[in-house]
């Protein structure tokens, strides 16, 4: 369980964002985690509502876009969502493939009102 | 009137900016480092033991282990007579870049050629953070099941090596050490597999000509210019 841990790095770099935008006030919050970051979902949700609570910028609702794994052919150039563990290219069979998504645990927005 | 604005920004970017460092650190200096990875009980220490056992006095090798709690395998690694330091996270489920950069504060890196570092026995955890070493390598032993791999990708995805441990056990538990293989690769087509028993010293030799390639590319590494 180290989404506390995580959750406590995702509300760091909300306040040091916050921080480089004077008169900005953050009211929501987009995070992208990729099937193979290692980090569940639900329990960062839930840590991060919990850490977020003592402070002043409760309520601040997380928004998190989970990205399953993408392959990329070096072949044909195919771009495709990996289903059933199967990496080689479903075009022309082609294998190994790149691994282009799926490993993401980063940020994807701020929304912010005026204060 | 809300903005939306796009922020691209890695949630763990302070611990990737310290393990870069540590990773140029560890290639002027031409180290190798690799970070051990398992479940507890896999058999990290035993792999370490096994290590340090076959190595020459004066080898430039030194190791952190990493545990939540007590300095157990600290002291059995010490006995080795090489420099071997506890990082004890005191309920944290991993290791984090920052730990490493503390624990390699008072070693001097231009008298080492090889530091091992045994994380938190965790198969999920450690595979978020970066510590700057070269390749993770993830145990994995017979005792555990053969499905781990697709139930905990995240790890098999990121390690450059599996070393299949507790191969002595194979013919009593229900382990299916070809389908243990294949999830792996189905996870990481590009990932080494090593089969080995820390207990019986087999497939050892392998998991010895592994590391010394390794430490070999380390130096190469190391003479050419940065970049
Ligand atoms: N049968 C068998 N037991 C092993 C082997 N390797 C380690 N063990 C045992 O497994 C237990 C856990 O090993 P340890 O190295 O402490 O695991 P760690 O938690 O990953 O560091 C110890 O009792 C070891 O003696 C092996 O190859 N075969
Ligand atoms: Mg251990
Ligand atoms: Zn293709």
């Amino acid at each position: 369980m180290h989404e506390l841990g995580i959750a406590k790095s995702v509300l760091e770099a909300v306040c040091s964002e916050v921080g480089k935008r004077a008169g900005a006030r953050v009211v929501k919050v987009g995070l992208r985690i990729g099937e193979l970051a290692g980090v569940d979902p639900d329990a960062l949700q839930f840590s991060f509502e919990c850490l977020v609570k003592d402070t002043p910028l409760d309520p601040l609702p997380l928004e998190i876009e989970f990205c399953p794994r993408q392959q990329r052919c070096p072949a044909c150039g195919h771009a495709f969502c990996v289903a059933d563990y199967e990496t080689s290219c479903p075009k022309c069979g082609a294998a190994p493939t790149e691994c282009i998504g799926g490993t993401e645990l980063e940020f994807s927005y701020l929304e912010l009102e005026e204060t | 009137m809300t903005d939306r604005v796009p922020l691209e920004r890695k949630v763990l970017n302070e611990n990737d900016r310290i393990a870069a460092e540590l990773r140029a650190r560890f290639r002027e200096n031409g180290i190798l480092c690799l970070n051990l990875i398992s479940s507890p009980g896999a058999g990290k220490t035993s792999l370490l033991e096994r290590t340090l056992g076959t190595m020459a006095p004066g080898t430039r090798v030194a190791v952190l282990t990493g545990d939540i709690q007590t300095d157990n395998d600290a002291r059995r690694l010490a006995r080795f007579g090489f420099p071997v330091k506890q990082i004890t996270t005191g309920g944290t489920c991993h290791l984090d870049a920052r730990m490493i950069e503390r624990a390699l504060a008072d070693w001097k890196l231009a008298d080492l050629d090889l530091l091992l570092i045994e994380n938190v026995g965790n198969l999920v955890c450690p595979s978020s953070y970066d510590l700057g070493e070269a390749a993770k390598i993830v145990l994995l032993s017979a005792a555990e099941g053969d499905d781990k791999p697709l139930k905990y990708p995240s790890i098999f995805f990121r390690a450059a090596l599996l070393v299949l441990n507790k191969i002595d056990l194979l013919e009593h538990v229900p382990f299916d050490i070809a389908r243990a293989r294949e999830n792996a690769r189905r996870i990481q087509p590009k990932i080494e597999i090593l089969e080995v028993s820390c207990l019986t010293g087999a497939g050892l030799e392998a998991w010895h000509g592994w590391l010394d390639h390794r430490c070999q590319r380390a130096q190469m590494e190391a003479a050419l210019p940065a970049g």
